[in-house]
């Protein structure tokens, strides 16, 4: 799809013109003319497992259709399936889908445990079944000032952690990644101190928006997003929101987090979206939408003050960046 | 008629322009990522720092090795660097920020990475400005003078480069191994340039030819 010609046309060309432009390309048989008609028509495509780079997409002809709170519209699938930070596998962004293509995310357990009352080791395939799959669309601010809307599958990690039952002495989860170097080559690499690991403050992590996602554009979640279950913390940066996990641990103490291992001066263990606190290489003011020319103002906790604000009363955000 | 451009020329231009080509090519046949503009920054700003890098390579391959030839190359090799350099500086401002000017003045003030980066490209465009005959003429011996700013500009464009990255440079940690084999490179063709490395480089090389039989030593 030449998904950069269009760019500048969406700026200048009302926006549903410009859909029916590109599900007109579409129908030209860049994607098949079948699955852009079914695409348009609001049918859920069924056939399930697409490839992941570049081909017929669930809801790829559907950008604007859905928005999140603010009215803007979800990404593309191709979008959100090709364009992903996860070094276990490359730092080349495009790179990652086909590396990540015969990720083995079947079966999968993810061991709760820590301060809890029920420890337990969960196969994914459970996760799913258990509790009910939701789907939420957030957007998502990196913190190398892009962004991106994305409809989530997953449901809210409080569930989980309630069933887990954390005990009193309890005040932070910590999350993990595989550590496979056989089938996530970037983890060779020894510039890192893998594997990856990522916390939140329990209270952090018992806010609704909390989501342990297991999907994408009502499908299960490709490879290369984090599948089987990722974290996606919608107000703070993308790199909180840590992929394929294997762990969730309560713990006591603030866990050590990767990027704060590395540069503990440039991320923080809150990272929450913040336009007045600057990062040292990238302004945190502004920020490009994917699919958008002209950046656009960054919102204070990536635009859900109202739900997580009260979380950060008399802290400063500054010195708690 | 004899073809007018030796092997080396031919490389040089045809390389120089690979790059931008490809951006090109990627450009059209929508092969770029999903942040286009970011792509353009990072492969621009990569051409003009291999670029430089390769035009700082002329004058010890020459020492070492007596290929006068590279010295030839040098001013191309400058100028494809600064071109890029250009088109990347206008891709960030142009493109990237729109030409909002009180976005990129906090940027370049606020951003140690943008602050170097905008202070290597000053200090490069007099050494663009003045890289032909007249100018060398005119200039006498501080032309060459004027031109040792790219032992300044070549170190600050590896820093920047570094900074540009998710990591630490300095504690080896993170997405530093690129501008880390910059780093070293640009730092062993600078230490050529001091005279006594440059003898020991030297006296290494002749001693070196010497065990192959049937060399001639001196370039």
């Amino acid at each position: 799809m030449n998904k950069k010609i269009h760019i500048p046309p969406s700026e200048i060309t009302p926006r549903h013109v410009y859909l029916s432009r590109r599900d007109f390309l579409k129908a030209m048989g860049i994607a098949g003319a079948g699955a852009a008609l079914l695409a348009a028509c609001g049918v859920p495509e069924g056939g399930g497992a697409q490839s992941p780079a570049g081909t017929a997409a669930p809801g790829d002809a559907g950008i604007g259709r859905q928005t999140d709170e603010l009215g803007d519209g979800v990404n593309t699938y191709e979008d959100i399936t090709n364009y992903n930070n996860y070094y276990e596998f490359t730092t080349d962004k495009q790179g990652v889908a086909s590396l990540a293509r015969d990720f083995k995310t079947s079966p999968w357990t993810v061991e709760v445990g820590g301060l809890v009352d029920n420890p337990k080791t969960y196969d994914v395939d459970d996760l799913l079944r258990k509790f009910p799959q939701e789907e939420r669309i957030y957007r998502l601010r990196c913190v190398e000032a892009w962004s991106m809307v994305i409809p989530w599958m997953g449901f809210p990690l409080a569930s989980l952690l309630k069933e887990a039952g954390p005990t009193s002495d309890a005040k932070y989860v910590r999350f993990e990644t595989l550590n496979d170097p056989a089938q996530m080559p970037g983890l060779k690499n020894r510039l890192y101190p893998w594997p990856y690991q990522e916390g939140l403050r329990l209270d952090e992590a018992m806010n609704d928006l909390t989501l342990l996602a297991t999907g994408l554009y009502g499908e299960l979640m490709p490879p290369q997003n984090g599948a089987p279950l990722r974290l996606v913390v919608p107000w703070k940066y993308g790199f909180k929101s840590i992929k394929a996990i294997v762990k969730i641990e309560l713990v006591a103490g603030q866990p050590s987090t990767m990027w704060s291992t590395i540069a503990p001066n440039e991320y923080g263990f809150y990272a929450n979206v913040n336009p007045d606190v600057p990062h040292p290489r990238w302004s945190q003011a502004t920020e490009r939408r994917i699919g958008e020319l002209k950046r656009r103002p960054t919102l204070l906790f990536n635009g859900y003050a109202e739900q997580v604000a009260h979380l950060y009363d008399g802290m400063d955000l500054s010195k708690n960046f | 008629m004899r073809f007018r451009y030796t092997p080396l020329q031919i490389a040089v231009h045809l390389g120089a322009w690979f790059p931008l080509a490809l951006l090109a090519f990627d450009f059209f046949t929508g092969s770029l990522s999903a942040n286009p503009i970011q792509d353009l920054e990072r492969r621009t700003g990569s051409a003009a720092l291999t670029l430089l890098v390769l035009m700082l390579a002329c004058t010890p391959l020459n020492a070492l090795f007596g290929w006068q030839e590279a010295l030839k190359r040098r001013r191309a090799l400058g100028l494809y660097a600064f071109m890029y350099a250009s088109i990347h500086l206008l891709v960030f401002a142009g493109l990237d920020y729109g030409l909002s000017w009180a976005l990129i003045l906090d940027a370049v003030v606020e951003k140690r990475f943008v602050l170097i980066g905008t202070a290597a490209f000053l200090l490069f465009i007099p050494l663009a400005v003045t890289s032909f005959r007249f100018w060398m003429v005119r200039m006498g011996k501080n032309w060459k003078r004027l031109h040792r700013l790219v032992y300044v500009i070549a170190p600050l464009a590896v820093v920047h480069f570094a900074w540009a990255r998710k990591g630490d440079i300095f504690r080896l940690q993170g997405d530093i191994m690129r501008p880390l084999v910059y780093g070293l490179i640009v730092l062993l063709l600078l230490g050529l340039r001091l005279p006594p490395l440059r003898r020991a480089a030297v006296s290494f090389r002749t001693r070196v030819l010497l065990l192959v039989p049937g060399r001639d030593p001196t370039p």
